[in-house]
């Protein structure tokens, strides 16, 4: 092990923060990470904190990771909030409401944006994910923005999904449901302090009811987040989810789910740049024009764009 | 291919409201950076913490409240303890052209009076980063 793999796999924060950075940026040192150390991975357990705009989920996240320090575990956080496709920036601003877990010894925190991957992660997320794992961590929360089915990559990576929502979404809880309805394994409506929070718990159960095909129920609680009221019992119905999952095999079903994907993403986007890196190159805008130009067609030109980055026929 | 700038946008000290890091901080995302904001009321120790986690490129501090002299070279003092040395440190807000002397000789490597443009700000970031930005 190197200088930095032995920070890494004793906690340390700063070591954490590079093998991150260079997950995110998807180098190649953090494969090379993973490679040697990968078999001190597999310990973490993974919630995945999702659900619209605003909703108070880093709020409730701070309140879920105070209540598990105390237990005496170390966790880590990730939130990922989306980066503008027009100027490629953005203004991750969850560790607002996460201020003073910031200094705490057994918690480590780190914003990423999404830098145009789908799905509503980040690429490195899964590199991430591991590192923090390798780490030591006992929990790992990954904050996601998701409002419809676009951003449900969630559920692969995570052991437990909650689904945050908040009364007064009203009408957007039926227009989000085909979104949500599967995704969340505990549903969350926060902000109960609120007019409305009785009927948005109803309407979830009612919809939640339908489904009779599944042998978990999704529970529905109901908190305020930052009155720390509610916490102790989603803390109490995550760990009735894992108890389910353990009990019946799928956490192991699961986890080796998140393993194919974590394998075919990290090839898919070793695809993606090849081709990113091809239609940076000047050829290709020239030779777009000549489809402009209606001198080839776009479907010739893609074969052998193709063909020129793979070496065989599309 | 290009990695964008990660800067952390902080407001240590007291001061009630933070109208001038937010301008700064959607000008930097404007200009493609990624900026992690902190929110108000920071302590020196909350802010080095955070920019050691976020593994931020750039720190930049905005502050109202006059007591630059005294928080501004806390930071980078606890940065340097932390053997953090690649980050650089700006700051901004109601700062007397008295003071940068002092402020520069204690790592701050620029400062930026209100009236400043948010294009120079970028400018400055841009050609005064020390970690390579090519990957
Ligand atoms: N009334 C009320 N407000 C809350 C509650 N929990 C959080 N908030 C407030 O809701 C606002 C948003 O909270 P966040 O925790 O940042 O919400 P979020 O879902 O993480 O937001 P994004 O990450 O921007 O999507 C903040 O002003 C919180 O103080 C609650 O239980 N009741
Ligand atoms: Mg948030």
């Amino acid at each position: 092990m190197n200088n930095l793999e032995e920070l890494l796999v004793r906690g340390d924060k700063r070591a954490i923060a590079r093998a991150i950075t260079y997950a995110e940026n998807y180098e190649e040192k953090a494969k090379e990470i993973i490679k040697k150390l990968y078999k001190r991975s597999g310990s973490a357990y993974i919630i995945g904190i999702t659900g619209p705009p605003g909703v108070g989920k880093s709020t409730l996240t701070d309140k879920l990771v105070k209540n598990l320090i105390e237990k005496g575990n170390k966790i880590g956080v990730i939130a990922i909030d989306p980066t503008s496709p027009f100027t490629g920036g953005s203004i991750l601003g969850d560790r607002i409401r996460m201020q003073d877990l910031s200094l705490h010894p057994n918690v480590y925190i780190r914003s990423m944006g999404t830098r145009g991957h789908l799905g509503g992660l980040s690429k490195g997320t899964y590199m991430a994910t591991r590192i923090l794992d390798i780490a030591g961590m006992d929990y790992v929360f990954i904050e996601t923005v998701g409002v419809g089915q676009s951003e449900i990559d969630i559920v692969k990576i995570a052991d437990t999904v909650v689904m945050v929502l908040a009364p007064g979404l009203g009408d957007d809880v039926q227009a989000i449901k085909a979104g949500i309805m599967e995704i969340g394994e505990i549903f969350v409506v926060n902000k109960s302090d609120r007019e409305g929070s009785d009927k948005t718990v109803v309407e979830l159960n009612m919809m939640l009811d339908l489904d009779d095909t599944k042998d978990w129920r999704p529970p529905v609680v109901k908190t305020i987040a930052y009155e720390n009221k509610g916490i102790n019992e989603l803390i109490d119905k995550i760990f009735a989810h894992r108890e389910y999952l353990i009990a019946s095999g799928n956490l192991e079903k699961k986890r080796n789910q998140r393993l194919r994907m974590e394998i075919i993403e990290t090839v898919k986007n070793k695809l993606m740049n090849n081709v990113f890196e091809k239609i940076q190159q000047k050829d290709f805008d020239f030779k777009l024009q000549e489809v402009i130009d209606k001198k080839i067609d776009p479907y010739t030109f893609a074969d052998e764009l193709y063909r020129d980055i793979f070496n065989k026929n599309l | 291919m290009e990695r964008p700038i990660r800067v952390l946008v902080a407001k240590p000290g007291l001061d009630g409201h933070d109208r001038g890091a937010k301008v700064i901080a959607r000008a930097l995302r404007e200009a493609g950076m990624e900026v992690i904001y902190t929110g108000l009321r920071q302590t020196p120790e909350q802010i080095v913490e955070a920019a050691i986690q976020e593994d931020v490129d750039v720190v930049a501090l905005s502050i109202l409240s006059g007591a630059h002299n005294t928080l501004f070279p806390k930071i980078t003092k606890l940065l340097k303890e932390r053997g953090v040395d690649d980050v650089l440190v700006i700051g901004g807000g109601v700062i007397p052209e008295e003071d940068i002397p002092f402020l520069k000789e204690h790592g701050i490597a620029e400062i930026f009076t209100p009236g400043t443009p948010t294009s120079a700000v970028i400018e400055y970031i841009k050609q005064h980063v020390k970690r390579a930005v090519e990957k």
